[in-house]
């Protein structure tokens, strides 16, 4: 089975700030044919008969990148990261995701690709009727790993970022915080090649930020590729990382290694 | 090492069991099963009756020597002795027996009390005919036999039972078309009101299953979640609907003990219709659980 076919978890100290992240490498490239795990080729996105709210917008990332992804509110952050996880189609232009066109895909596609990508919602969508531990087994059990697997390593992730008294908790019942580490704790479960949070750190004080931020890292050194939609200016200074910077729909900073290509 | 406490699943992903749609879904399956268990049976007792119709009547004629007034009238006892040897000389008649006389008295002693025939049939205070009953072969010309036998005997009148057989038999095929009917329309509206359920389920829950499908949930996945609900529910209210409908049997064979009216049906069920009974409330679910999936799968097309 591929997913036991990944390195087991190990080792984990809750409360360590930098302490090895509980999951293993994630397996195969991930990158598309043309070493792209995202490719992007004058893509528009409207909302019905509404305006455009991303125009013309040509990227490609590579596999194990890191990208912030900057712009003021309403400047289609949540739309860019709507297309990458395809909850949206693209008006225009095409889409190429672990070198498959989008365009191409059937839904019976769609659960397979879905489940490489990792999600931090910005409004967290934990599932008020399940307790911590089960809403960050969702991925696992989507995924048909056997119960005993889902429980231990969700516990220890969550033990991992500091809930480890909470596993049984509701989300109603944690702070803002507590449900924002609960969700990405999900979003990176099931060792994603894809991670895309949308403002992860919008509701944790910074010494919290920063830890999620070195989970990412921790994610990022493993060979997932990563992008973070945030506002927070401090975070993208102390981490070195290329910025895709979105101004009204429009995509004004190219990543490094799309220019390359170009 | 986990705490114990989270050793169990703590249930759906889905909040299904919260939905109010939930609890009147296992209601109206109790009174659906309820409503076709009591119909099955009605049809199981109806195909009893006319089979002891056929296998007590069928192949039979009933002849009546009707006793005449008037000097020149033969006595009934040598009509009959006529009418016998006629009969057993006929081709196809198989037997042909003169009722005794207390027999018919038995028959018309509800109506008539035990002083309606005497001893002596010509003496009798009422007239009353004698009754020949004949079995015959399948297939025997009982138009032809009646014919001969008014010819010969005087006043003789032949009953062929196969004539009204046939009417109880199209009284008791369409009772029982009924009954089936009603079994069909019962599933019919168990069907429509899974599937009501199932979409309100479905548009109530519409966010988490977006969740679901964007983390990767099959259609499969969240279809199987919705089974299990409708399965649960169904089978809580098929066992109510059955356990209602097998109390309302015994109490019907209680009290149709007392009957004695012999071609009214026979309130009891045989073990294989008890069993027959008990498959519909299975058969009911298993038709909750396909409906459940099919409305699922057809109606998570529209999702992206």
């Amino acid at each position: 089975m591929e997913y036991e076919a990944r390195r087991p978890l190990r080792g984990l100290t809750s409360g360590a700030c930098r302490a090895p992240a509980p999951w293993g490498c994630p397996d195969g490239s991930g990158g598309s044919g043309d070493g792209t795990v995202i490719r992007f080729d004058n893509v528009g996105l409207r909302y019905g008969s509404g305006p455009e709210i991303l125009m013309d917008v040509s990227f490609a990332l590579l596999p194990g990148s890191f990208h912030f992804l900057t712009g003021a509110s309403g400047a289609g952050k949540s739309s860019l990261l709507k297309l990458i996880y395809m909850a949206h189609r693209p008006t225009r232009g095409q889409i190429t995701l672990f070198d498959r066109s989008m365009a191409r895909l059937t839904r019976d596609d769609l659960p397979e690709l879905r489940r490489r990508i990792g999600v931090v919602f910005q409004d967290f969508q934990l599932l008020p009727h399940l307790s911590a531990l089960d809403n960050v087994a969702l991925p696992l059990r989507l995924a048909g790993v056997p119960e005993g697997a889902v429980r231990t390593q969700c516990a220890e992730l969550l033990h991992w970022v500091g809930l480890g008294n909470h596993l049984e908790s509701p989300p109603s019942t944690l702070s803002g915080g507590q449900q924002q580490r609960v969700a990405i704790a999900r979003a990176v479960i099931n060792r994603p090649r894809l991670l895309l949070a949308d403002e992860p750190t919008g509701n944790v004080d910074d010494g919290i930020g920063m830890r999620l931020l070195y989970l990412f890292e921790e994610m990022h050194k493993l060979g997932t590729t990563v992008i973070i939609a945030t506002h927070n200016e401090t975070l993208i200074q102390r981490f070195d990382h290329p910025c895709l910077h979105l101004e009204n729909g429009r995509l004004t900073a190219m990543p490094r290694a799309f220019t390359r290509r170009m | 090492m986990i705490p114990k406490r989270v050793a169990a699943r703590s249930g759906y992903d889905l909040p299904l069991a919260t939905d109010p749609t939930g609890r009147f879904l296992a209601w109206i399956m109790a009174l659906m099963v309820y409503l076709g268990v009591l119909s099955l049976a009605a049809a199981l007792l109806i195909s009893d009756m006319a089979g002891r119709w056929d296998g007590g009547l069928s192949n039979g004629l009933t002849v009546q020597i009707i006793p005449q007034s008037g000097t020149a009238a033969r006595p009934v006892a040598e009509r009959t002795a006529a009418a016998l040897a006629l009969l057993r000389a006929s081709p196809g008649v198989l037997s042909a027996d003169a009722l005794p006389p207390e027999q018919t008295a038995k028959l018309v002693e509800p109506w008539l009390g035990d002083r309606g025939l005497a001893e002596d049939t010509d003496a009798a205070l009422l007239p009353f005919p004698v009754l020949i009953d004949v079995t015959i072969a399948a297939g025997t010309d009982t138009a032809d036999l009646a014919r001969r036998l008014k010819a010969a005997v005087p006043a003789a009148s032949v009953d062929d039972h196969g004539a009204w057989l046939a009417d109880l038999r199209r009284l008791a095929r369409s009772l029982q078309t009924t009954a089936l009917a009603v079994v069909g329309l019962v599933s019919l509206a168990g069907v429509m009101t899974v599937v009501f359920a199932v979409r309100a389920g479905l548009a109530i829950h519409r966010h988490v299953v977006q969740l679901l499908h964007l983390m990767g949930a099959t259609d499969r996945y969240v279809a199987r979640q919705f089974e299990s609900h409708v399965l649960r529910l169904a089978a809580r209210g098929g066992g109510t609907g059955l356990g209602a409908a097998v109390l309302t049997l015994l109490v019907f064979g209680w009290a149709s003990g007392g009957l004695r009216a012999t071609l009214l049906p026979d309130f009891t069920l045989a073990l294989w219709q008890w069993a027959a009974l008990a498959v519909l409330p299975l058969v009911l679910c298993l038709l909750a659980v396909v409906t459940a999936r099919r409305t699922v799968l057809r109606t998570l097309e529209d999702l992206p």
